[in-house]
């Protein structure tokens, strides 16, 4: 259902670019569907093959929808790039499900976690191979560094809507997967993957953040915060318990609400303006006062900021991982969530401080601003009030945790 | 009782979204609606300071709890509640609140410039403030500390003034970012104690008084008492994290420096001791050496501020009952005194432009009140009998020697000595002896300013004359923080 959402806000938020300025509309909102379908078999997979399939389904949708702008030089290399690595990384994901596949002799999540909890003995190599190469795989589809190369071209070049839904929908697809994957069938092996996690969690979320201080266009630098994000989330995978599950399920949603009102602002920018860099958010303030608050509400319920969705979930989710002996981790992360501020900040000073060169009257496009209300109040809502969205999805988690929760512990 | 409480957190919340709503061609009517939010909040803060005699309980009073968070995920029973309630430290500094927003708002009456923004930004600030002052659960604390913060950043940069300061220029943007950071980093560190304390508790609550139950290990206290000293202390203005606030308090605009130093910087303080001494005793006796060794000349007569909540935390580190109490008395003396400075500053800044004291002379015989004000509040601050900064370094100086701490209690009153000589020489200077004419044209304050000056004058000479009620409320919970020797 939250899939679903998340495609009904790409599709509104679409409806003015694709008329503008993309040929074969029809088209394009039909892969938008397809991606949402895929995501959404993602989450329900409990085999590896469906989620390959599911996951393949959202992937070449949004290759398509990527290459979209087909007199775009630069969607078209966007496009190139996300297509080429990948394939590469569904292959790395396949040769990892063989593997898998090989040393439990099960594809399904639950078989694969008995036949691990029962396996005491040292680590299978084979089966570490596996592991390793599902990580890479997945680590791909989420944009976690080092796998992340695609992610700044991809974002610049895809049209702008499509950026939001690569952002919103692979990344909660990719993670809503990873959590089940791990919880289901790899949680009796905690001890051999936890710290591999961890790094990859440190690594994704400083190199996200210190490169996105360098961006000087807004695509580029939302890929950048992005994957900075992508860091915190892995936090939950590594401190994999229940609580953390719900945590990062809280903050995925959290981020996905914050980050397509980001989106929806920028999109809403580019239709007046057609231009992207920072600089030329200066001066907004005066033209577009609602769009500059909305704008540096999703800016600072990013960085963390009370009041907004970053803060409550970040907190939530943080402390999770301290609570799994991943204080150090916590502190890492906070550390870089403080560095995050920065770069918003300078997009926010652009706003309120830059003079605007010419003043352009611009027309009040009434749905979006509508679209951009919701999310809004979403950010506002999951930053003021968790407590029903939090009991519902530790409902949900508590489902994915209980099967092989017991033995999960008996391994450790 | 307990609602008063919330109602001093959600009424400049709504007034934020009310103002906000206000559609921005009555800018009229967005500053009677701030006056009137002020005045409200002003008086609800009265009331919790002189009823708090009357509102039984131990310890505690007027305890209001919201649950937000409980019974899912890690959290137990009341696991992140809005737990509000105030105790004898924590009422005379949400009355100092109360009057500094009433008085900065008179002060910023004359605002213009999206004056909406500017009110929307202000309210949310205080709301900040007070949700510290009052919030008894680790989380909510924090999370009025960031709210509190954040707003500043706007508030210096949008409205605030670049110094040319001759050899040197530093714009607003560049002192709004540096405080921002600087804030922001320290709240880093409390973050991570915050995430420690909680794990080490294991009760699955972030609620204050259940975690001050908890015996922590000894060497836990050690190790995580320095991240909420130093994250709060960055706040508080503690050398050598100090530097950002001069940068900050000479690009806000007026109203926005009076909160800033009146009640701002006292969150700082305030939180070393509701979180850190409070919860980590040991830790506390074993980070005071280190407050100690800050209080050198240098820093204590470089800035005005600083030094003064170099006093405080001075206070703080004596861990004796009357240096403590003396420091929550300077932060409600030095609260008061800094807001009369900022507005008397703020008055003339806006006719001459300028800040530049040595520019000035005479200006006594064209502003005589304002003159006067300027006086008050400088006399205070170099600790006259029967004003309120007397008092307040009185306790600290006895405590500080009564804790031991001889030559930094000499020190201590070699630079309240120096600050007499600043502030004296500054006085002869820019407000008697000739008039210079190019300030020939300067008038008399607004009677706004006026009014706002004479009511904190009011508080100086309350707490300076009969400072009873301030010490009966603050020894009273002073006494019941654990490691504070008698």
């Amino acid at each position: 259902m939250f899939f679903g959402l998340i495609g009904v806000f790409a599709c509104v938020a679409s409806a003015r670019f694709v008329r503008d300025r993309l040929l074969h509309a029809g088209e394009y909102y039909a892969f938008i569907l397809l991606a949402v379908v895929g995501a959404n078999g993602m989450a329900a997979a409990s085999e590896l093959l469906t989620a390959y399939i599911s996951l393949e389904l959202l992937s070449f949708s949004l290759y398509v929808l990527t290459a979209y702008a087909k007199f775009d030089l630069r969607s078209n290399e966007g496009g190139l790039k996300y297509m080429l690595l990948g394939a590469f990384s569904s292959a790395l994901l396949l040769y990892g499900i063989g593997m898998i596949y090989g040393a439990t002799g099960s594809t399904h999540f639950g078989d694969i976690g008995r036949a691990l909890s029962k396996d005491t003995g040292g680590i299978d190599e084979a089966l570490f191979l596996g592991l390793a190469l599902i990580m890479a795989g997945l680590g791909f589809k989420v944009a976690a560094v080092p796998f992340h190369m695609w992610t700044p071209d991809a974002y610049e070049g895809a049209p702008l809507p499509v950026t939001a839904l690569i952002s919103a929908i692979s990344k909660s697809g990719g993670f809503a997967l990873f959590l089940k994957l791990f919880a289901e069938a790899f949680a009796p092996k905690i001890d051999d993957w936890r710290y591999f996690i961890a790094g990859l969690s440190v690594a994704t979320m400083v190199l996200g953040n210190l490169v996105a201080i360098q961006q000087s266009n807004i695509k580029r630098l939302l890929a950048y915060s992005s994957i900075g994000q992508v860091g915190y989330l892995l936090m939950g995978i590594a401190a994999l318990s229940p609580e953390s599950g719900s945590a990062l399920v809280l903050h995925m949603m959290g981020y996905v609400v914050t980050n397509l009102a980001a989106f929806v602002c920028v999109i809403i920018f580019y239709n007046w303006t057609g231009k992207e860099e920072i600089k030329d958010f200066a001066g907004l303030r005066d033209t577009a006062p609602f769009l500059t608050w909305s704008l540096s509400i999703a800016l600072f319920s990013l960085a963390g900021m009370p009041l907004f969705a970053g803060f409550a979930t970040k907190f939530i989710l943080f402390q999770a991982a301290a609570d799994q002996d991943l204080l150090w981790l916590a502190g890492i992360a906070v550390t870089m969530s403080f560095v995050s501020l920065y770069y918003y900040l300078v997009i926010i000073k652009e706003m309120f401080l830059g003079k605007a060169e010419a003043a352009v009257s611009m027309p009040v496009p009434w749905v979006e601003y509508g679209a951009l209300a919701v999310l809004v109040a979403g950010v506002l809502f999951i930053g003021l009030y968790p407590a029903p969205l939090l009991d519902w999805v530790d409902g949900s988690t508590a489902d994915v945790f209980a099967g092989v929760g017991q033995a999960a512990v008996a391994g450790r | 009782m307990g609602g008063v409480l919330f109602a001093l957190v959600a009424v400049p919340v709504c007034t934020a979204v009310l103002v906000m709503l206000v559609p921005s061609r009555y800018p009229q009517l967005v500053r009677y609606l701030a006056l009137l939010s002020a005045g409200t909040q002003f008086a609800l803060s009265l009331l919790v300071f002189f009823a708090y005699e009357f509102d039984g309980g131990r310890g505690l009073r007027f305890g209001f709890r919201l649950d937000w968070l409980e019974n899912v995920g890690f959290l137990g029973k009341h696991g992140i509640s809005l737990h509000l309630a105030v105790d004898g430290i924590a009422a005379p500094l949400v009355m100092l609140t109360g009057l500094v927003i009433f008085a900065a708002t008179f002060v910023s009456w004359n605002i213009s410039y999206r004056n909406k923004d500017f009110f929307v930004l202000l309210f949310l600030l205080v709301a900040g403030v007070f949700g510290v002052f009052e919030s008894q659960d680790l989380f909510f604390l924090f999370f009025w500390y960031e709210v509190a913060v954040l707003p500043m950043y706007l508030l210096i940069a949008v409205w605030g003034a670049s110094s040319n300061f001759g050899s040197f220029v530093r714009t607003k943007e560049y002192g709004a970012m540096k405080l921002v950071l600087y804030l922001v980093a320290g709240s880093v560190l409390i973050f991570v104690g915050i995430f420690a304390t909680f794990v080490e508790a294991d009760r699955g609550t972030f609620d204050l008084p259940v975690l001050g139950q908890v015996q922590y290990d000894s060497d836990f206290q050690k190790a995580v008492f320095p991240f909420y000293m130093i994250g709060f202390g960055v706040l508080a203005g503690m050398w050598p994290f100090h530097t950002w606030s001069p940068d900050g308090h000479v690009a806000a605009p007026t109203g926005v420096s009076m909160l800033h130093a009146g009640v701002l910087m006292k969150l700082g303080a305030f939180g070393i001791l509701r979180v850190g001494m409070t919860l980590l005793p040991d830790g506390a006796v074993y980070g005071a050496v280190s407050a100690l060794a800050q209080t050198d000349l240098k820093y204590m007569v470089g800035y005005s501020s600083v030094s003064h909540m170099g006093y405080v935390l001075m206070g703080l580190a004596t861990m004796n009952d009357i240096g403590v109490n003396g420091a929550v008395l300077q932060m409600f003396a030095h609260g008061a005194m800094t807001a009369l400075m900022f507005t008397s500053v703020g008055a003339i800044y806006d006719q001459a432009h300028t800040r530049d004291m040595t520019t000035f002379g005479g200006i006594a015989q064209k502003m005589p009140r304002h003159s006067a004000f300027w006086a008050i509040a400088g006399l205070s601050s170099l600790g006259l009998p029967g004003l309120a900064g007397f008092i307040a370094e009185f306790h600290i100086f006895v405590g500080t020697f009564r804790a031991g701490y001889y030559w930094a209690g000499a020190a201590g009153i070699l630079a309240a000595a120096i600050t007499a000589t600043y502030i004296l020489r500054m006085l002869a200077r820019a407000y008697f002896g000739p008039l210079n004419e190019q300030w020939e044209n300067l008038r008399e304050m607004r009677l706004g300013e006026q009014f706002a000056g004479a009511l904190l004058i009011a508080f100086l000479l309350f707490m300076g004359l009969w400072p009873a009620p301030f010490i009966d409320r603050i020894s009273d919970s002073v006494a019941n923080i654990p490691g504070i020797t008698s």
